[in-house]
């Protein structure tokens, strides 16, 4: 029997001054399941990604989240719906006046009524899942990019989310932090039960995490299926990206 | 017709800034009562926006003051008003130059870091970090910056004219020989309480607007390092021109 969706977007459009980035998405998030979208660069991924707890409200369209669509709610509503997510976005978006520590704590501090000692127990339990220790008292400014995601990551699993959503979390690492990531992501997401959402333009990472792979393309979602069916696919543009093969009729799409 | 188109588009631009920023004024008193208060927050900016700027007020006060009693003594030397000075120096720099100039150093120095620091985080995505953490970014970010300005400015206007009279004094009675009895006697008959609130309710009027103005030119900035740069000349220099306008506005009207 088929979970409904957690997640759906159903005809979703959306322009900014004029050019338009999103031309009718369709997609349905599976309950529990890591879905990879992957598209080129700029062609509209993390926009798509922002409408998913509302960041950003579509032009047009519906935008499902367990069943409530996210344009029809009261700011309340809304920002109650967002302590079920957990977002880490391209470059960790630390708050960088505060240390590691009240980074991880924020939401906590935020959300809950609970006491500073249990908090600092939960920000550290939360950064050792994620691998680091021992620098609750530095600042992210003295992180590297790794150990920035890392922190991140944890600030994003403070309070438990059930849908986590990963913009590019390994952009811009090298190979070795690649796969230290992706594997923390799978392992975390495994563990915890949770959905995930990750967009990337990484195969690899796609391929080795992804329960469904979504792509992209010209503003709409070509196809959406498993690993498999993806690798095998005949659709044209999946098949330039898979070989990473240019093409007179590939542009360079214009948005992030 | 080009110029009137782009006179249109300038006004249609600014009055969509005005109604911005109108918002998040109406936005921020909005979620003044609304938990948690966040007070270690709330001083650190108290701290920021108060006592870092202490000194420079400090010595636009003093300058000023003296200033203003030089040019006064020359002034009021040729119909011999010179026993006038302590009431010309104190009247000008409580209802007038005290408020201006301080908001003004305020605008120069915390305004354009608070415009600053609040688009170095919409341009690295804190901004919308807090969105999605659930966290108003007016209520966590704007709120209490407004508030320590609207507190800070007009306790720094008081400390301002003070120096200034003290500079003033310090010219006209030690440098240019105005009987000291004469200068502070004048001083104490012409100016009354009502100065006082005038200039203190214009410096509360300037606070609020330099931290509305700047919070917002913070949040609006777009495309990096030189966004960055962008909202906060525009911080500085709208604040500057509102704090100019709105005297004038309120000097007619409180007269």
């Amino acid at each position: 029997m088929e979970k409904p969706p957690i997640i759906q977007l159903e005809q979703v459009y959306k322009s900014f001054n004029g050019l338009k980035v999103l031309q009718g998405i369709d997609l349905a998030i599976p309950r529990g399941e890591i879905t990879v979208i992957l598209g080129r660069s700029g062609g509209g991924k993390s926009v798509l990604l922002k409408h998913l707890l509302g960041l950003l409200l579509p032009d047009r369209g519906r935008v499902l989240v367990d069943g409530q669509n996210l344009p029809d709610l009261g700011e309340r509503q809304l920002f109650s719906l967002r302590q079920r997510f957990g977002y880490l976005f391209q470059n960790g978006a630390l708050f960088d006046s505060l240390t590691v520590g009240e980074n991880v704590a924020f939401p906590l501090r935020e959300h809950t009524n609970w006491s500073w000692p249990k908090i600092q127990e939960l920000v550290r339990e939360k950064l050792q899942q994620v691998g680091l220790q021992g620098i609750t008292e530095k600042m992210p400014g003295e992180l590297s990019g790794g150990m920035r995601k890392r922190v991140a990551l944890a600030r994003a699993l403070a309070l438990d989310p059930e849908i986590l959503l990963f913009d590019e979390p390994t952009t811009g690492l090298d190979p070795i932090m690649t796969t230290t990531i992706g594997e923390l992501i799978a392992s975390t997401v495994r563990r915890l039960k949770v959905t995930a959402v990750i967009i990337s333009h990484d195969l690899g990472l796609a391929f080795s995490l992804a329960d469904s792979i979504a792509f992209l393309h010209q503003g709409r979602i070509i196809l959406h299926t498993d690993p498999e069916g993806f690798r095998h696919s005949s659709l044209e543009p999946i098949q330039q990206f898979i070989a990473g093969r240019a093409d007179s009729n590939n542009t360079m799409e214009a948005t992030g | 017709m080009i110029v009137l188109s782009a006179l249109g588009r300038v006004t249609g631009q600014f009055v969509q800034e005005l109604g911005g920023m109108a918002v998040l004024l109406g936005q921020s008193l909005l979620y003044l009562p609304r938990r948690p208060y966040r007070w270690r927050y709330f001083f650190r900016q108290l701290e920021f926006i108060g006592v870092k700027s202490l000194f420079i007020v400090m010595l636009t006060g003093l300058f000023t003051g003296m200033v203003l009693a030089l040019q006064a003594y020359y002034g009021l030397r040729k119909f011999g008003g010179e026993s006038m000075l302590g009431a010309g120096v104190a009247l000008s720099m409580t209802r007038e130059l005290g408020p201006v100039l301080t908001s003004l150093m305020v605008a120069a120095r915390a305004g354009s870091a608070m415009a600053a620091e609040l688009g170095t985080m919409k341009v690295t995505e804190q901004v919308d970090a807090l969105l999605a953490m659930a966290v108003h970014p007016v209520h966590y970010l704007a709120l209490p910056r407004m508030l320590a300005s609207v507190i800070m400015v007009p306790l720094l206007t008081v400390i301002s004219v003070f120096i200034g009279i003290v500079g003033g004094y310090f010219v006209g009675v030690i440098l240019l020989g105005v009987n000291p009895g004469t200068y502070m006697q004048k001083m104490l008959e012409v100016v009354t309480a009502d100065d006082l609130y005038n200039g203190l309710f214009k410096s509360v009027v300037f606070g609020l607007l330099l931290a509305v103005i700047s919070c917002y030119q913070g949040l609006q900035a777009s495309g990096g390092a030189e966004g960055v740069g962008l909202v906060t000349t525009r911080a500085v220099v709208l604040s500057a021109i509102a704090i100019l306008i709105f005297d004038y506005i309120l000097t007619a009207m409180l007269f």
